[in-house]
Parts: C-alpha cells; sequence; structure tokens
C-alpha cells in the first residue's frame, strides 16, 4: 500500500512549486482573508486527517494475515474509551471550526462596508467607498461608474486602496462575478442587485471573469481589472470620457444582444437612469417596470383586467410614487392621514374593477401632476 | 453549426424534421456509425445465438430481486461507459485549448457534453449502482426470499433504462441541454433554452425519478418487514442500516425533485413563469428547491457504499465490526443532517452572514459521524487478520483517498472560503474526490466482493488489480492537478483558454482520464477472462470469503427462492454465528415455498412510457395523448391479473438442495 500512500504527493509535488495560485496568494485584503481561512481550516483537519491516514497504512501492514506475530482478537468490537475519543475529538475540532466559521463569514460579509484597508491600514474617516456598477451580459461584461458617469465593457478600473462597492446584477442568466486577486464571487441574477464591498492594494492589472456558467460564449466572458494610483484612475476615467457614445436605453439595448469575445470599449456620459431600470427589467421602455409591477400586485392587481390595464398601471402608480393610485382613488387628504400605518391602506376593501373601469374611461389616465413616473414611457 | 428552427411545430410530428440529426457534427457522425457498427454485432449476435427468448424469459420479464439487482449493475456499467467517453471528450478538449491548440468542440456540442456527463454519472451511473447493489444484496442479508413488491421492483428497474434510453436517444436524435446537470434556470427556461435538450433531461428525469422513488419504497417495505424472525433492527447487517437511510432519503427527496421539474416544465411548456426573470419569476427559488434534493441525494450515493465498505473491511480481517452501534447511530446522524446543509451550494447566492454560518457549520458537523465511521473501520483493521484479496485493496485505496476528499470539503464549507473556491475546479476535484474515491471505489469492492456469490464463480484477481491501480494512479493524475488549478482560479465548463499558463496540469490530468479509462477496460477483461475461466475459478461452497452475514449461508448463485428455510437469527453476523454454533444444513422436511411469478408488463409499460417521452419532448401531443391513456389502462389491467404466485413444490426444493450437498461433498472429498 505504500505506492497509494505516496501517490498524492508524487502528483502534487511537480505542480506546487512556481505556480502562480492567485487564490492563495492574491493582491486584495478580503481575498487575503479568505486565502488564510483555506489555510487555517486546512490545519485543524489535518489533525484528523494525517493520523487516520497513517494509521490505516501501519494497520494495514502490521495486520496483514502473513504477520503470524501480529495480535489476533477476532471478538474484539467495543471499547467505550475509544468511542469517547472518536466522537469527541473530531468534535472538539469542527467545534473550533465552527466558530472561527462564524466570526469569519460575518466578517467577511459581502454585503457590509470594509473594516480596513489592510492589515496595517485603516480608512481613512470619512472617505465613501467607490460605487461601480456591474451588468453580466451574453457574453460581456459593463461596468458603469455613476459618480464619475462613464461606462466600460470587459474592462475594470480602480485606485488602489480605495474600498470599492460593487452593485451587482445580470441583464441574462445567472452568472457569478469574480476577481479572484480581489475578493470572491457573488453571483450576478437578473432583476436582483448582490452586492461587493473589496479593497484592492497592490497596483497591476488582474484577471476577471463570470464564474457561474452562462451559455455558449461563457468561456469569453472575461475582464482585465486595472488596479492603479488616484492619478491613473483619473486618466482612466477621462479616457472613458473621451468616448462620443453615451451610455442610454437604446446603446443598452444594442449592447445587451448576445456576442461573444467583445472588444474592450468605453461611454463617455450615463443615463443616470439606466440602472434603475436595468434592475427592473424595464430597459426597453414597452416593458412594464418590476417595482411598478409589484406596486400594482400589491395593490390587488386588478385581475384579469389588470392584465390589459398594466400601461394604465405603470402611469399612475410607480415604486417612487407608492400612492399615487391611492390618491387617485382616496384624495390626497385620506392618504396622508393614513401613511405610516400601511394596514387601512389596502385595496382588499375597495372594489378594483369598478375603479379600474373608471381609469379606463377616463381621459385623464395617465400621469398627472405630482407623480413622477419612473420610466420615460 | 447548422441550426435547428425548434420554434416549428406540426401537428403530426410535433418538433421532428430532417435535419434534426445532428451528423454534421464529425464526433457525433463517428460515435454513431461505431454504435450502429457495435449494436448490429450485439444484436446480431444475440439472435445468432438464439438468446432473446432467454433473455427475455429468464431476465427481463424477471421478478427475482437477485435478477433486477444485475441488470441494474449492467445498465451502470454500459452508462458508466458513455459517461466516461464524455468525460474523455472534455479532458482532450481542455488539454487541447489549455495548451495554445484551437479545440476541436464548439461551445454548443462542448455545453452538451458536460451536462450529459454529470447528469448520466449521477442518475444512470451511480443510482444503478447503488440501487443494484441494494437489490442484490438486502434481501439476502435479512434472510428474505424476495423484496415486498417484487413486480414493482422489475417495473422500476424498467423506469430507470427508460430514463437511460431516452439520454441516449438525444445524442443521435435532435439535441441535449446544455444547461449544466441541473439546469438552472433561467439558462434552462425556454427563452435561453429554446432547443429540446432540456426536455430531453426533464422527461429522462421525471420517468428514472418516478422509478426510483417506487424502488425506494419497496426496499424500505422489505427491510421493515421483511427481516428473518429474530433479527432486531440493532441485529441487521451495516449494509441494511445504510441500505435504509438511503431509502428514506429517497422517499424523502424525489419527489422534490419531481415537483422542481414539473415546475421548469410548466415554465417550459405552458409560459408559467416559477423560475423565469420576468413577470415575478425566481430562479433562486429553483436553485434552492433542487439542491433540497441534491444534497441528500449525495448521501443517497454514499450510505450504502459505507455499509459496503463496513461489511468489507470486517469480512477480510476475520473480526467483528468495531462500534456497531456508533456505526448506526452515525448513519442515521448523517441521514438526518443531510436535509439541513443544502444551501451550502451557493452561499455565493446572497444570503446573510448568520445564514451562510448556519449551513456552513451544520455542514462542518456532518463531518463528525463519517470520521467516526473512519475510525471504526480503522479499529475493526486493528488487531485483525487482513485477507489482501481484491475488495481490501478498494477498502484502503478509498479510505486513504476519501479522507482528502472530505477534507477539502470542509475547506469549501467555511463560507468565505468558498466564495473563492466555489465553481471552480477545486469544487470539481473535491467532489470527484468524493464521488470516484468514494462510490466507484466503493462499487467496484462490492462488486468483487458480491460477484461469486451473484455468478457462482470468482473474478480472477490480475486484472481486477491492473484495474484498481490504474484507477487509483489515475484519479490522483486527473483530479490532483484540477485541485491546483482551482487555486490558481480556474473556473469550471470552460471550453476555452486564455494564454497556456495551464497547459502542463490539463495534460497531466487528461493523462489520469487516459488511466482510468484503462482502469475500466481492465475491468471488463477481468470479468471477460473471468468468465472464459469460469470452472478455475468456480465457488461451490457458496461461502468463498469466510464471511459473517446471511447471503453467505445459501449457495453461489443462490437458488431462486434464496433459503430453503427461512433463517433463524440470534445475533449481529447472523451466519459467523452459525458457524462457530456448528450450524448443520436441513436437507429435508422441506415445505412448499411461496414465490411470485414472473410477468412482462413492467417492461412494456415502461416502453409505453418511454414514448410517451419522446413524445412530449418533441410536442407530439395526439402521440402523447395516446401512450398516456395506453401506459393507464394497461396499469389497470394488471391489477386484473391474478395469477401472480405459485408454490415451489418441496420435491422441486429437494431436488436443488440434494444437487448443493452433492457439490459441497464434492468440495470437501478431493482436498
Amino acid at each position: 500500500m505504500r505506492l497509494s500512500k505516496l501517490a498524492p504527493l508524487l502528483a502534487a509535488a511537480p505542480f506546487l512549486s512556481g505556480c502562480n495560485m492567485v487564490v492563495m496568494n492574491p493582491a486584495g485584503d478580503i481575498a487575503s482573508q479568505q486565502a488564510e481561512l483555506i489555510i487555517y481550516s486546512t490545519i485543524l483537519m489535518l489533525i484528523v486527517v494525517l493520523p487516520v491516514m497513517a494509521l490505516t497504512v501501519i494497520f494495514a501492514i502490521k495486520y496483514r494475515s502473513s504477520n503470524k506475530d501480529a495480535e489476533y482478537q477476532p471478538d474484539w468490537h467495543h471499547s467505550t474509551s475509544l468511542e469517547i475519543v472518536i466522537w469527541t475529538v473530531p468534535m472538539a475540532i469542527i467545534m473550533c471550526l465552527a466558530g472561527l466559521t462564524w466570526v469569519a463569514t460575518h466578517r467577511l460579509d459581502p454585503y457590509s462596508p470594509l473594516e480596513r484597508i489592510s492589515a496595517e491600514k485603516e480608512i481613512p474617516a470619512g472617505e465613501e467607498p467607490l460605487v461601480i456598477q456591474v451588468v453580466a451580459m451574453d457574453w460581456k461584461w459593463l461596468f458603469i461608474y455613476p459618480e464619475q458617469g462613464v461606462a466600460a465593457v470587459n474592462e475594470l478600473a480602480a485606485p488602489v486602496d480605495r474600498p470599492v462597492k460593487f452593485e451587482i446584477t445580470s441583464s441574462t442568466v445567472m452568472n457569478s462575478f469574480f476577481v479572484p486577486a480581489l475578493a470572491g464571487q457573488i453571483y450576478a441574477m437578473a432583476g436582483m442587485q448582490t452586492e461587493l464591498n473589496a479593497v484592492m492594494n497592490e497596483e497591476g492589472v488582474y484577471d476577471g471573469f463570470s464564474s457561474n456558467y452562462s451559455g455558449a460564449g461563457f468561456s469569453h466572458m472575461r475582464f482585465k481589472f486595472h488596479s492603479v494610483d488616484e492619478k491613473g484612475f483619473e486618466d482612466w476615467v477621462a479616457k472613458a470620457q473621451d468616448s462620443e457614445q453615451p451610455l442610454d436605453r437604446t446603446a443598452f439595448l444594442k449592447l445587451d444582444e448576445p456576442s461573444i469575445a467583445n472588444p474592450v470599449s468605453y461611454y463617455g456620459s450615463v443615463d443616470p437612469e439606466l440602472w434603475n431600470a436595468v434592475i427592473n427589467l424595464c430597459v426597453d421602455s414597452n416593458d412594464l417596470c418590476q417595482n411598478d409591477m409589484m406596486m400594482v400586485d400589491a395593490l390587488g392587481g386588478g385581475g384579469l383586467e389588470g392584465l390589459q390595464l398594466r400601461d394604465v398601471f405603470a402611469g399612475i402608480c410607480s415604486s417612487s410614487n407608492p400612492t399615487g393610485m391611492l390618491t387617485r382613488i382616496r384624495g390626497k387628504r385620506e392618504v396622508k392621514k393614513a401613511e405610516g400605518q400601511l394596514e387601512p391602506l389596502s385595496l382588499a376593501a375597495i372594489n378594483v374593477s369598478g375603479v379600474l373601469k373608471d381609469l379606463a374611461g377616463s381621459p385623464k389616465a395617465g400621469p398627472e401632476s405630482g407623480t413622477q413616473p419612473e420610466t420615460d414611457r | 453549426m447548422a441550426a435547428v428552427d425548434y420554434s416549428r411545430w406540426d401537428p403530426i410530428v410535433g418538433k421532428l424534421g430532417w435535419d434534426i440529426f445532428p451528423f454534421h457534427e464529425p464526433v457525433v457522425l463517428v460515435t454513431f456509425i461505431g454504435v450502429v457498427i457495435g449494436g448490429v454485432a450485439v444484436l446480431g449476435a444475440l439472435t445468432y445465438f438464439k438468446l432473446w427468448g432467454y433473455l427475455w424469459k429468464e431476465w427481463f420479464t424477471s421478478i427475482d430481486h437477485k435478477k433486477i439487482g444485475i441488470m441494474y449493475m449492467v445498465l451502470a456499467l454500459v452508462m458508466l461507459v458513455r459517461g466516461f467517453a464524455d468525460a474523455l471528450l472534455m479532458r482532450v478538449q481542455q488539454a487541447w485549448t489549455a495548451t495554445g491548440g484551437a479545440g476541436y468542440l464548439e461551445p454548443h456540442h462542448y455545453d452538451q457534453i458536460f451536462t450529459a456527463h454529470g447528469m448520466i454519472m449521477i442518475f444512470f451511473v451511480a443510482m444503478p449502482f447503488v440501487t443494484g447493489l441494494m437489490n442484490f444484496v438486502m434481501p439476502l442479508q435479512i434472510g428474505a426470499r424476495d423484496v415486498a413488491f417484487p413486480f414493482l421492483n422489475n417495473f422500476s428497474f424498467w423506469l430507470t433504462t427508460s430514463g437511460a434510453v431516452l439520454v441516449m436517444m438525444s445524442l443521435f436524435i435532435g439535441e441535449f441541454s446544455t444547461a449544466g446537470w441541473l439546469a438552472y434556470p433561467p439558462l434552462s427556461g425556454i427563452q435561453f433554452s429554446p432547443s429540446v435538450g432540456v426536455d430531453y433531461y426533464i422527461w429522462a428525469l421525471q420517468i428514472a425519478g418516478i422509478g426510483t422513488t417506487l424502488s425506494g419504497i419497496n426496499l424500505i417495505v422489505t427491510i421493515v418487514k421483511m427481516r428473518a424472525p429474530g433479527m432486531a433492527y440493532m441485529k441487521m447487517p451495516v449494509f441494511c442500516w445504510t441500505a435504509l437511510c438511503t431509502n428514506i432519503l429517497i422517499v424523502a427527496t424525489f419527489p422534490i425533485l419531481t415537483a422542481t421539474l414539473v415546475l421548469l416544465t410548466l415554465d417550459r411548456y405552458l409560459g408559467t413563469h416559477f423560475f423565469t426573470n420576468d413577470l415575478g419569476g425566481n430562479p433562486m427559488m429553483y436553485v434552492n428547491l433542487i439542491w433540497i434534493w441534491g444534497h441528500p441525494e449525495v448521501y443517497i450515493l454514499i450510505l450504502p457504499i459505507f455499509g459496503v465498505f463496513s461489511e468489507i473491511v470486517s469480512t477480510f480481517s476475520g473480526k467483528r465490526l468495531f462500534g456497531y452501534t456508533s456505526m448506526v447511530y452515525a448513519t442515521a446522524v448523517i441521514t438526518i443532517l443531510s436535509y439541513i446543509v443544502w444551501l451550502h451550494h451557493f452561499f455565493t447566492m446572497g444570503a446573510g452572514a448568520s445564514v451562510n454560518s448556519f449551513f456552513g457549520i451544520t455542514t462542518m458537523v456532518i463531518s463528525i459521524p463519517t470520521g467516526a465511521k473512519m475510525f471504526n473501520w480503522l479499529f475493526t483493521i486493528y488487531k485483525g487478520r487482513i485477507k489482501f484479496e481484491l475488495p481490501m485493496y478498494w477498502t484502503l485505496g478509498f479510505m486513504l483517498t476519501f479522507v482528502i476528499g472530505g477534507m477539502s470539503g470542509v475547506m469549501l464549507a467555511v463560507p468565505p472560503a468558498d466564495y473563492v473556491l466555489h465553481n471552480s475546479l477545486f469544487l470539481i476535484a473535491h467532489f470527484h474526490n468524493v464521488i470516484i474515491g468514494g462510490v466507484v471505489f466503493g462499487v467496484f469492492a462490492a462488486m468483487t466482493y458480491w460477484f461469486p456469490k451473484a455468478f457462482g464463480f470468482r473474478l480472477a484477481p490480475f486484472w481486477g488489480k491492473v484495474s484498481f491501480w490504474c484507477w487509483l494512479i489515475g484519479f490522483y493524475l486527473a483530479f490532483m492537478p484540477l485541485y491546483v488549478l482551482g487555486l490558481m482560479g480556474v473556473t469550471r465548463r470552460l471550453s476555452q483558454f486564455e494564454g497556456t499558463a495551464y497547459s502542463a496540469y490539463f495534460v497531466v490530468a487528461l493523462i489520469g482520464a487516459l488511466f482510468v479509462a484503462a482502469g475500466i477496460a481492465a475491468f471488463l477483461i477481468q470479468i471477460a477472462v473471468s468468465i472464459r475461466n469460469r470452472e478455475a475459478l468456480r465457488d461451490t461452497t457458496g461461502d468463498p470469503w469466510n464471511g459473517r452475514t446471511l447471503e453467505w449461508s445459501t449457495s453461489s448463485p443462490p437458488p431462486y427462492y434464496n433459503f430453503a428455510f427461512t433463517p433463524k437469527v440470534h445475533q449481529i453476523d447472523a451466519w459467523w454465528q452459525m458457524k462457530q454454533a456448528g450450524y448443520e444444513r436441513p436437507l429435508d422436511n422441506f415445505e412448499p415455498i411461496h414465490m411470485p411469478r414472473y410477468t412482462s408488463t413492467g417492461i412494456i409499460l415502461s416502453g409505453i412510457i418511454t414514448v410517451l417521452g419522446f413524445a412530449l419532448i418533441w410536442h407530439i401531443w395526439w402521440l402523447a395523448a395516446m401512450t398516456f391513456v395506453v401506459a393507464i389502462a394497461y396499469g389497470i389491467d394488471h391489477t386484473f391479473n391474478y395469477d401472480r404466485e405459485y408454490y415451489v413444490q418441496p420435491d422441486e426444493v429437494a431436488g436443488i438442495e440434494g444437487e448443493r450437498t452433492r457439490l459441497l461433498a464434492a468440495e470437501v472429498a478431493p482436498k
């Protein structure tokens, strides 16, 4: 059995020297802490695994049938003290690991703001993270910088040692946003926003990609992350701003068509309403926004007639103006009174279909004063 | 790639058309020619040797649990070759493109291959292997004459086969799913997967899944109701315990899979929006549901294998299993815990820190009972007298390999660590480490261990050892580089690479896969050589390994009624205890034995259901409606078949048992 014991070592030895294991040796503080966890958990597990492997080999050799000197006790099958050991030792290790897991999972929650820039560096007082909005598309990545008003396809840049908050979504199927040198991955899902807080501590160009299979162009869904100094970032933004092309709804829809291995490209300006429309799956103005639809549904939906009257709803009721429909039905004073106590606002008691018919017939259906429609339909 | 327009529909042929045969792809064409030649050769040989009648009468319509168990194993072996061919295609493609080549598979083809590989290996290799083992061994171990519902057993097997047939059909008729082996929506939805691929996936799984559920019910009832007198639960062999827990898991989880797939089907066929992006659909719901089935599924596969190793370690160490009670409790604990860990498959979907921590910790807790099992095997060997027969090779290979998989599993269970390891080749290496190092090694151990019981002769050891070393070395060569690649940030399911930084690793992995191929070939050679030398390898005692449990008390192969007299059990390791007590076989006073009659209903009904599945896949509604009605009517008709059982007369039993007495005497005399 000697050979089988050696096999893993023999197989692993030539590889472990000289390869670039980015996961174990990353450039970002979050990924570094995650790599440390891999090492700690491995060491804790080895406390059990190594003795088990050694004992397997030792027992197998010692108690081979040809070794007549070895003790043979065919009916020995129970030992309370051994049983206690084999249950409690793994239990103790798992308790340590569980404590570690609980603390580390909370500390490294991708949603919580960073606590530090690196082990040696605190976050300067008052520094807000750089917000980057990430859209996974078939099959490329769109990065929107709302503060800088620029966007880029398949290229990401951020200043070194500056906390970054990624807001992530998808315009297509599930993907996973992953820059191994920076931090662990998080899924990108349509109609939803996930978040990742991270920071890069070294300058350089790093690989990023989708790590959740998304169809034919998946292998090429890659981008470069440029970790640069403040000056470099300003230059990068300036370069993007030079682009004549604005990222508006039309440009987004064009980009959204499936394509593989897109070259890097930039958008000099970004429609500020776009992100909200992407999240709510209504970049195409013919689509009803998800938040509007939810609002309609929360108000009772209007049944089958509601299906035909979606446009009517969309005009008078949106997440930014949730009481629009109620105002219409009940008058502004009553709604004011009811604000803060949501229950009486329920439309259950109201004859929705009657109101709908009324609305459909009313020439005034549509946005009225004080009602800010979310989308530009 | 000539795109087929799957939005077309014709009332007579549904979505079928002349352009659905993917023979423009050279790989498929070559495979097709190979399959045709091989198929014609097999069918020709069966006809030439006039074996059709024999196969139909003795095997296809058989409701003998032993024959059904063997048929499950044959199905699994055939599908193993198919699933492994897929693996080899992927390894070649990745090695090719990682060394800077262009590769030979376009993404659309590559994506079908990895989807088929995963789905086939789990549902049509690993599942039939463990179901077949439980079917063959468990009734013998509890001293029963068959399972509780013998017809249902045959029907379950043919439903599983029906699913396998549909998957194989997708190779040449239309195409298979490109959505990954768990078909996550929205990718598997009609918007992103408009072809029939996902429909093949859905209906193959639905049909096979119903077979699995029925078989699970059957085996639970068998264990609960049909144990030999005296065999209290705590006197059952450990394999039966693991079989019981596995089947409880099957019955409790497969309905979830069925329901989840029904929802996906509604999304695809009727335009509902359970899992779509828009109109309120939520893909995260599917991911949760599929893993609520999917995680227990992992334990459905591994638990019976733990049972197999418990039997083998104890037999070949010539020693009672250490810590039987803690073994049973460990099995039960794993059964329960396997339900509360599913979220660890998607820590990265954005759940809060407390939720992720909870599921991470429950996952780690499973390693406690699993570790206890490992120690129990270790202390069974301790102070034993180990005979290094083939099953013991596999067992020691398992013990050394599985702990590595367990270790990487615990690393993946720490959520922040999982954020960097998830979906990477590290994950791929981990689950192949536990599935190959655990389930596959266990199945090979079990096949070499129980083969003499099933066929009356041993497997020739030489080619078995070749197979073992090829598998072991092949596994390490194929998957250790994948662990490293995962740490280098290489993700799964890629068919193209940028640059050649990974080339050495993928080439080594390919060499490993070739070793595994040699291992599979050596196993098939081993079977062929053993059949040729069967007289020299013959086991007339029925107890070639000096076994401990009841299956070794009867002849090899066992008579169709298993036991002339139902054994009485007083202790754990009943047969060992009987041998110690100087048990003597009763030679006369046989009584009539109540046995079920063979029936062709199972295979015919499954045939109709296969056509139903095909009709549903291709939207041929008239055929679907017709076969559905016929299947129901045929099933109802079968309930009016009252000629289902008969009594084996004492003369016949005396004849069979007399022959065994003669063989046993001949065994003792010349030596």
